[in-house]
């Protein structure tokens, strides 16, 4: 227990203290979640939206592959992403591999059907009035289509939560393509990883106690957004 | 909704320019747990950039994974420990050259109390001690050079390798995440000297785990720095590998890695040629 309580000091030395290592952790995290959120909110909500509206042949089956990916291990989307990343895979030639961009790619997938499983879910479940109004009013499909995403947007901005809970915290895809390479691709998950390996857990509680105000204030945004909708 | 989206992309493409490396020159090197995890790079990096102005970057892996990275062309550079792995690397044309830098040996580490009673012992008597008492033996299991090398001293030994066995622990992580494993089961393990120390300094020079196995010649362990072939991965920063090799070799850096101590100690032996 005591590297708890010693952890937990020294961990807000570290942070305070404005530690460069740590914040390094702090701001790579940052900015691969940042972009893999953007990257799944991009695709995911369309989709979803797609998914819950358009009337396609398959669309049934549509759904329940996206509804499947939600339980994608984050280390089987590592290993897809680096097979794609090396040098000697399709992708190679993009120089992705141990870069953010590289790491976000894969953390993006990660999100997309959580952000278009949600969204769809959000979408269905708007009263069918507003459509029938919308169409009443002589909106063409188009504006049907924006008028229901408008209706939806608490719904989406909470998927993107969800998302962006996930991807934060995750730790395979960070590891496996982002190599864990110091003030480039190290996370605060990765680090946390090699810290607790190299047996310097006040780092490692440090680094958590970020992510765990990560997660609060994801927490708070969701909760706002949750009574903006009701 | 449409403002909302095209500030997501415009935040997105500002993100990502300054994800964008830095114009610096940089080199991608795949390396073995032990120089990373005993702070060995972190004590040079910084001094190569500054006398050469090349960036460093390293990915901290066993030597076997390091070998694939090469092979992948992922990687410049391996700097990595096992030698016959290694010469075959380089025969295969996978590698340019390989040149040895540093050395240390390796250690069996164990409880104080010293179930299986190999204090002193050679490696062999002692591998055999062990398997005879079925005494907790905690193996990295990850094809890193260090495992390799285990591996290699069961076969000499000439007792099979343990794999199935109840008292044989495969990890499966790095090697101070292991000894850690060992430590709290009370086992015996295989750990380069280098990273022991680390360990020992950890644990503010007392360690609950002590040498029971040291000085045997097989325990030898060389480091090497290998670039990666060019003919093989056209992409390969080769002038940049060889740069950083001739560095590595050189009295400067030679003095800076007898130097590196912990607890009073040298964790690295120079031996460039």
């Amino acid at each position: 227990m005591d590297f708890l309580l010693d952890g937990l000091l020294r961990a807000f030395g570290l942070l305070f203290s404005g530690d460069p290592e740590t914040w390094a952790a702090v701001s790579v995290t940052a900015r691969s979640s940042a972009i893999a959120l953007a990257g799944s909110l991009l695709i995911g909500a369309p989709l979803g939206f797609l998914l819950s509206v358009a009337h396609f042949r398959g669309r049934a089956t549509a759904r329940l592959a996206v509804d499947t990916l939600l339980a994608l291990p984050t280390v089987l989307i590592g290993l897809l992403v680096y097979a794609f990343l090396t040098h000697r895979g399709p992708l190679g030639g993009m120089d992705l591999l141990f870069t953010i961009p590289g790491m976000a790619a894969g953390q993006a997938l990660l999100g997309l059907p959580i952000v278009a499983a949600l969204t769809a879910q959000a979408v269905e479940a708007l009263d069918v009035r507003i459509r029938h109004t919308l169409l009443t009013l002589g909106a063409n499909p188009r504006q049907v289509a924006m008028g229901l995403l408008w209706e939806a947007r608490f719904a989406v901005m909470l998927a993107g939560l969800t998302a962006f809970g996930r991807i934060v915290s995750e730790v395979g895809i960070a590891m496996m393509v982002g190599g864990n390479i110091k003030w480039h691709t190290r996370t605060i998950t990765t680090a946390i990883a090699l810290e607790t390996g190299k047996g310097q857990f006040a780092m490692g509680v440090a680094l958590g106690l970020v992510l765990l105000a990560l997660a609060l204030v994801v927490n708070l945004g969701a909760a706002w957004l949750r009574r903006r909708m009701a | 909704m449409f403002r909302t989206l095209s500030r997501l992309v415009a935040a997105t493409a500002v993100l990502l320019l300054a994800a964008a490396p830095l114009s610096a020159e940089s080199l991608m090197m795949a390396t073995t747990t032990s120089t990373d995890n005993t702070g060995l790079l972190d004590e040079i990096a910084p001094v190569f950039q500054e006398e050469t102005g090349i960036e460093l970057k390293w990915t901290a892996v066993g030597t076997g994974k390091a070998l694939k990275m090469g092979e992948n062309c992922d990687v410049d550079v391996l700097l990595v420990h096992a030698p016959p792995a290694e010469k075959k690397f380089v025969d295969s044309g996978f590698g340019e050259w390989r040149r040895e830098i540093m050395y240390n040996d390796f250690v069996i580490i164990g409880p104080k109390s010293d179930p299986a009673g190999i204090k002193g012992d050679g490696v062999t008597e002692a591998l055999e001690a062990i398997e005879d008492k079925k005494a907790t033996f905690i193996s990295r299991g990850d094809d890193s050079g260090t495992n390799k090398k285990e591996i290699g001293l069961w076969k000499t030994a000439g007792l099979g390798v343990p794999d199935k066995q109840d008292w044989y622990v495969q990890t499966g992580q790095g090697m101070l995440a292991s000894i850690r494993v060992a430590e709290e089961k009370g086992g015996y393990t295989m750990t380069d000297r280098g990273t022991y120390i680390k360990y020992s300094a950890d644990k503010d020079g007392n360690p609950p785990l002590d040498i029971m196995v040291e000085g045997d010649k097989v325990l030898f362990n060389q480091y090497s720095v290998i670039p990666i072939a060019p003919d093989n991965c056209p992409n390969a920063k080769y002038e940049l590998a060889e740069k950083f090799a001739d560095w590595l070799a050189s009295d400067s850096t030679q003095q800076r890695i007898a130097d590196f101590r912990l607890l009073g100690k040298a964790l690295f032996i120079p031996n460039a040629k």
